[in-house]
Formats: C-alpha cells, structure tokens, sequence
C-alpha cells in the first residue's frame, strides 16, 4: 500500500535537502505520502468493520460521515465507498447513517456550484456522483430494505426553494437517475410526488402577474404571446427578461428541462409506458388542484408528446374517467373547494385542444362522450335554475366548446366525427341555457365557427344577445373561477418551450371555419386589425362590434359599458392567472 | 429454517368510516402498512397475512370520526429468528473479513471472519471470492450459495441479522444435505449389516 512504501522508503522523504529535487516536486511527494496514508486508512477501516464499536469509536465514526467526496481524488473516493458500504452492510447500526451521507453528496459544495462551467469541475462532478450512486445501488444489493430507508430520507434533504441556488436543479437531476435505477422500482413512484411537489411549489411562488404586464385588451383567441417568442423577436409584454422572481423562473426553467430529458430517457429504454401512471398519480396528487400553476402540467403534456399513442390516449382517458365518475368519491387528497372532476375536465379540453400529436379520431371519441354526458343530463337534470347547481353540464359544455374552437374544421371534415355531434344542437338549446352561462368568449368563437361550418343553424338571436355577461359564468366556475381554466395555455418559459412548441398548437396555427387572414404567415399586428374589420364589414352588420371587439389587439373598441369593460378586464388569457382576488 | 412461525390471531380493526364501502380492502389495507416490519405484540416481522371478517356488526368508536371496529381472524405468518437459532439465505457478496446473506428475499445477514470457523478458508478462484473448507473439498461458500446459518443477534428495526458459521451445522445448504443423505445411508447399511449379524 501507498503508506507503507513511503515509510519504508524513506528517501523519497528524505530528500527535502536534495537540490537535485525542486519544492514543488518535495511538496508532492509529501502530499502524496499523506494521501496514501489515507487512502490506507480508509481501506484498514473497511477490513475491521466488524471491530468498530459505535460509541467507542463515536469519534471516527463522525469522522468518516463527514467526509466528503468532493474533497478528494478518485482512488481516495473509491477506499471511503467501500469503507459506506461495508459499514452499512455490516450492522444495522451505520445505516441511515450511512444512507445520509451518500444523499449529502447529492448538494454539491458552493465552490462547485459556482464554477460548474469549468471542465475540472465538471469531472470531478463526474467523479463524485457516478460513485455515490454505485455505492447507493450496491447497498440496496446487499440489504434489500435500505431504498424504503432511503426515499424518506431523499425527502428530508430535498433542498428548499432557494433564491440564488441551482442546488434543487441539480438534486432533483440526481433523484431522477436514481428512478432510472433498481431503487427506482421500488420508490419510483415517491421519486416522482417529490420531484412534482417541488415543481409545483416553485411555480407557484413565482408571482406570474409581476412578471408579464397586463395586456387586458387581449382577448383570448388572439395572437398569442408565444407568436411572438418563437419570432425570436422582443417580447410585446414587458419581460421575462427582466427576471424579478430573482432566479426562480430560470430554476423552473432548468427543472422542467431537466424532468424532459429524463422522460426522453425514459421513452428510449422503453420505460415510459411504465413510468407514466407514476407520473399521473403525482399529477393527480399535486397538480391537478392546483390551480395556479402554469407550467408544472407540461410535464405531463410532454410525456405524452412522446408517446402519443399509449401515454397519450391514457392521459385523456384517465382525466375523461375523473370527469365521469364525478359522482363517486375520490380517494385523491382534495385541497380546494371545487371539485377535483372540474379541474380535469378543464385539462382536458385544453389537452384536446393543444396536443398536436393527438390523432383527429381521438379528440372525436373523446368529444364524443362528453357530448353523451352532457345529453344525459339534459334529461335527467333538475329544475334548479342557479349555474352552481349545474356545473357538470356547463363545464362539460365548455369543454366541448372549447375543443371544437380548435378543431371545428378537422372534424367537420369527416362525416362520421360531425354525426357524433349532432346532439350537441340540443343539448345547447336546453333551458338550462349553456350557451349564456358559460364563458362568453368561448361560446362567442365557437357560434361564429359553428355557423361558417355548418354545424348546426344558430337561431341569430344568440349573436345578437349580450354574450358579455360574465357574471353567470363566474357562477359555475366557482371561487377559484374554473371557468377561465385552461392549463395549457402557451408555455411562458423559454427554454421548456422549445421542447413543447413543436407538439403544440398554437391559436395562430388554427385554421376555423370562417376565414381568418394570414393565419399561417407572421406579419404585422396592424394588417391583422384592418382586414379582420374589412372582412366583418361584409358580413351581418350585427357582426361589427363584435367583431371588432375581438380580432383588435390595439384598443379600437371602447369601453362602451361596465358590463363589457368588466368581461374585458377579466379576460381569460393566460396572462391572468385563474382565480380572482376575491378567491380564498 | 427455524424462525418463521404461523399464527392465528383474532383482531380488532378500526376503519374510517369513510371506508365502510369496502371494508375488507380497509382491513388489508391496515394490516399491509405493518408488512416487513417487526411487531412487538406479534413478537415478529410480519410477513404475510389471510384474514377473514368475522363479525357482521361492529363497534363504533365515540369521538370525532366515528371509527368503526371489525373483528377478523388472522393467519400471520412472522419471521423472528432468535439468537441460536439457524436461517438459510444466498450468498450475495464475499469479502475476506465478511460474507453477505439475504434471507427471504429481504433481512441482510452478515457472517464477519471471526465468526467462521477456522475450517474455511478464503480463496480467490478463477477471479471469484469464495470460502473453501480445508477438511471437506466439496464444502465451497460462493456467490450464489445457499448458506445455512446461526442467528447470533436480530436488529428488528433495520431486519439485519448478525450470524455465524461457527457450528458444524451450519454451511452451504446443499452439501450438508448430501452429507446427512450419506450419513443415513450408512445409518441403515450398518443397522442391516448388524441385523444379519
């Protein structure tokens, strides 16, 4: 061993005083000697694993669980992680101990964090975290219940939301390799609710107001903000450059970035099918009442990007299922006043309506029963006339509307998918009147695509009602307003964008039934406003203002009365986050 | 393999009443939250349970959640090895001063070189550790070996069992079993040899 040669050949000591050697190579030398004693020690440690006594040597032992990695060079490195594992193998006694310590490694030191562009860093990153994982999966081998021992403990060191920091980016990067581990079959699923809490948490204490000005003249089917990003030019709002959540959304940011590349690995080992109902379930637990976020769900939408056909059919069918069986009571810790059914049927419109990787068929099924829903209870409802009473009908109503303003051509292209609509006519029509409850935008768009495709003849006195009502909308929407619900509107990070905007469908790239300019094109804001007046001019004269009040993104109309004001103030764009101020 | 144990046991299971839809996956519900853990009053890790409602009423539990009891009849099955006692696992590691056992598929076991008698001795053949008996050639401890043990101490708290291979009957699982064949064998020839005799 390294220590014995230097004892026993004392020359390499001894020639402090020989000029033929320089300092630095004495203090080499010197440095290595101390090393390899170390080193020694460490490995002697190991062999006598059995001798040590946990309050005799109390001392050594503290000694060694303070010990860190990224102090040290490799073969140091390598003699402590045999001395962890065989300590933790031998007596129940180090255990958790030792457990903690390897979890410690996971939290790099400042001076990595600070220089982690640095390729020497980098590596002895490399170093470190490829042998406290080997050591974590070689402990799990030899006692088989040290990962239950583990995940709370995993829990426990999650690091807290830090201002400064990207420490949470890299723990949870070190937490999902351990999911792609043999630990992870066991806590996958554990894995999964930290690393989704901890999304949630951030995003929720990033204050979206602040960050991106009010535009309250946008109205929700506008051009939207992601138009504008993926033109790479300055955004028309404000900034998300001028980042004042200090350093929290760029964590968000990389978090998300880092869960994408982990569910991409997933998907190329074949794994992600298996990984997703984990997914789901921390979804459901975390995400799904919640309804402030606005980014965490994409986790889920990417997911399923990359797989649409099993993950991506699930999804909708597992939030379609929470919807339908809004009668039975859910297990799911419920942490709102609404009903956890409402949130996943806002999902899902919004999914249906977004997710470009989703097959026509599909969206056409799953429209399909929610129609069969909706007309269900049209006949078995009651005569109760106030909107809260009925917020099954209506947000199943909404939905329908919702997806249909996205879709309304690509389904009407194909006959069956416009039979399976057909009772849709008079489920509007019933006298519990969704056309007037639900969210006036919403309805106005989809009137106006439904009569330039044919759907069905809108009798003209609901284009000419007062659509801007909001209030019964509100209603049914409840105090944490549920109707202006819709979670995947545009993603508003930067770099999580990128891996979500191809799979996306933005309002830009929808084609309705009626004919709207330049939908494909970029182009001025300006030309947009002046053809869509024109264009209206020709038609219904009723029209006008309405028209002008939505195609304008400049203020052109006026704030004729309180009613419209209001319903423009509150406007549903993702700008506005859900819930009002009067909400808990 | 000495250790495990049946028992019948009657309980008493409180169920939220928010449960009483579906009482019988309530009860296996509560009784799974004390799998592989080790129970004081059962005197052993549980690990495996049957039960069977037996009751048709039950017992509501003043207080704010009105809890309900339902009497059940349970077959345990729990794992306590005493100390003295003997265990059977597979050799999961082999060290020099240490040989690792799982046994059942879940307690970790340790045998430390000073408690293995002086008849083995550690070898490193064809690149794999293993532990070689000096008297018995056949007798061989590698990976992948039933071993047959003594439980010198039981830590419940982590299931983590200290053992010992210093008693003559204790060793690879397979081995001793053909010996005791042997030993029966000629048991038997002797008896026939001394009965014609």
């Amino acid at each position: 061993m390294g220590a014995s040669e230097a004892l026993t050949d004392p020359s390499s000591l001894y020639n402090v005083g020989n000029n033929d050697l320089s300092d630095t190579e004495t203090v080499l030398n010197v440095r290595n000697a101390l090393a390899s004693v170390q080193n020694a020690l460490l490995k002697a440690l190991s062999g006598s694993v059995a001798c040590i006594d946990v309050n005799h040597h109390r001392r050594i032992l503290s000694g060694i669980f303070g010990m860190s990695l990224w102090d040290h060079k490799p073969h140091v490195m390598d003699s402590l992680m045999d001395l962890i594992i065989s300590l933790a193998a031998t007596s129940g006694k180090y255990l958790d101990n030792c457990l903690n310590m390897l979890i410690r490694h996971f939290v790099p030191p400042p001076w990595v964090i600070d220089r982690l562009w640095q390729g020497r860093v980098i590596e002895q990153k490399q170093h470190v975290l490829s042998r406290v994982h080997g050591a974590l999966l070689k402990i799990s081998l030899l006692v088989p219940l040290a990962p239950s021992r583990l995940l709370p403990m995993l829990a426990h060191q999650l690091p807290k939301i830090n201002k400064k920091d990207q420490v949470v980016v890299i723990y949870v990067e070190n937490l999902l390799k351990l999911e792609n581990s043999s630990i992870g079959q066991v806590g996958g699923g554990m894995i999964f609710m930290m690393v989704m809490e901890r999304l949630r948490d951030l995003d929720l204490e990033i204050d979206w107001d602040d960050i991106l000005q009010d535009d309250s003249n946008r109205g929700m089917f506008d051009m939207e903000l992601e138009d504008a990003m993926n033109e790479g030019d300055e955004l028309p709002v404000g900034s998300l450059n001028q980042d004042t959540s200090g350093g929290k959304i760029e964590s968000l940011d990389k978090l998300m970035v880092t869960c994408f590349d982990h569910l991409e690995s997933c998907n190329l080992h074949g794994r992600l099918d298996q990984v997703f109902e984990k997914l789901f379930d921390s979804f459901e637990n975390f995400i799904l009442n919640t309804y402030k976020s606005k980014v965490s769900q994409f986790l889920m939408f990417y997911a399923c990007s990359l797989d649409p056909e099993n993950c991506g059919v699930k999804f909708g069918s597992k939030l379609l299922d929470i919807f339908l069986s809004s009668n039975k009571p859910r297990p799911t810790r419920q942490v709102s006043l609404s009903p956890l059914w409402m949130s996943a049927v806002a999902y899902l419109a919004s999914y249906l309506a977004r997710g470009k990787f989703l097959p026509i068929s599909y969206v056409a099924s799953m429209l399909k029963r929610l129609v069969d829903e909706c007309a269900d209870y049209c006949r078995i409802c009651n005569d109760d006339i106030r909107p809260e009473a009925h917020q099954l009908f209506y947000s199943g109503c909404q939905a329908i509307m919702y997806v249909l303003c996205f879709r309304m051509r690509s389904i009407l292209d194909v006959p069956r998918f416009r039979s399976e609509l057909i009772p849709l006519e008079s489920i509007l029509m019933h006298k519990l009147n969704p056309l007037m409850v639900c969210l006036p935008s919403v309805v106005a768009e989809f009137l106006r695509q439904a009569k330039a495709g044919g759907l069905f003849v809108v009798s003209d006195s609901f284009i000419f009602e007062d659509l801007l009502e909001s209030e019964l909308s509100r209603a049914f929407g409840g105090c944490e307003r549920l109707d202006t619900f819709f979670p995947f509107d545009p993603c508003l990070l930067k770099s999580s964008n990128s891996n979500i905007s191809g799979n996306f469908i933005y309002w830009s790239m929808v084609r309705p039934t009626y004919d709207k300019d330049d939908d494909e094109e970029d182009d001025d804001d300006a030309e947009i406003i002046v053809n869509g007046d024109e264009e209206s001019d020709e038609e219904d004269e009723g029209d006008l203002d309405y028209a002008l009040n939505k195609m304008s993104i400049t203020p052109k109309h006026s704030f004729k009365n309180n009613m419209e004001r209001e319903r423009l103030m509150k406007m549903p764009s993702m700008i506005r986050p859900s819930t009002s101020p009067e909400s808990l | 393999m000495e250790g495990l144990k049946l028992t019948n046991a009657e309980l008493l299971v409180y169920i939220h009443p928010s449960k009483s839809g579906n009482k019988l996956k309530a009860i296996c519900r509560e009784l799974s939250s004390l799998l592989f853990q080790y129970d004081e009053i059962f005197d052993g890790v549980l690990l495996a349970f049957d039960v069977t409602v037996k009751s048709k009423g039950a017992k509501i539990l003043a207080g704010l959640n009105p809890y309900f009891g339902v009497k059940v009849e349970a077959s345990l099955l729990l794992f306590n090895p005493k100390p003295n006692s003997l265990v059977e696992g597979k050799i999961v590691k082999i060290s020099p001063e240490t040989i690792h056992v799982i046994v059942l598929g879940f307690s970790a076991a340790v045998v430390t070189d000073i408690d293995i008698r002086e008849e083995f001795k550690y070898r490193m053949r064809n690149g794999e550790d293993c532990f070689v008996s000096s008297s018995h050639k056949r007798h061989v401890l590698k990976v992948g070996t039933m071993l047959r043990l003594q439980v010198e101490s039981f830590d419940e708290e982590v299931m983590h069992i200290a053992g010992s291979l210093l008693p003559a009957n204790t060793g690879c699982v397979k081995w001793l079993e053909k010996q005791s064949e042997e030993a029966l064998h000629m048991d038997r020839d002797d008896h026939k040899r001394r009965k014609i005799a």
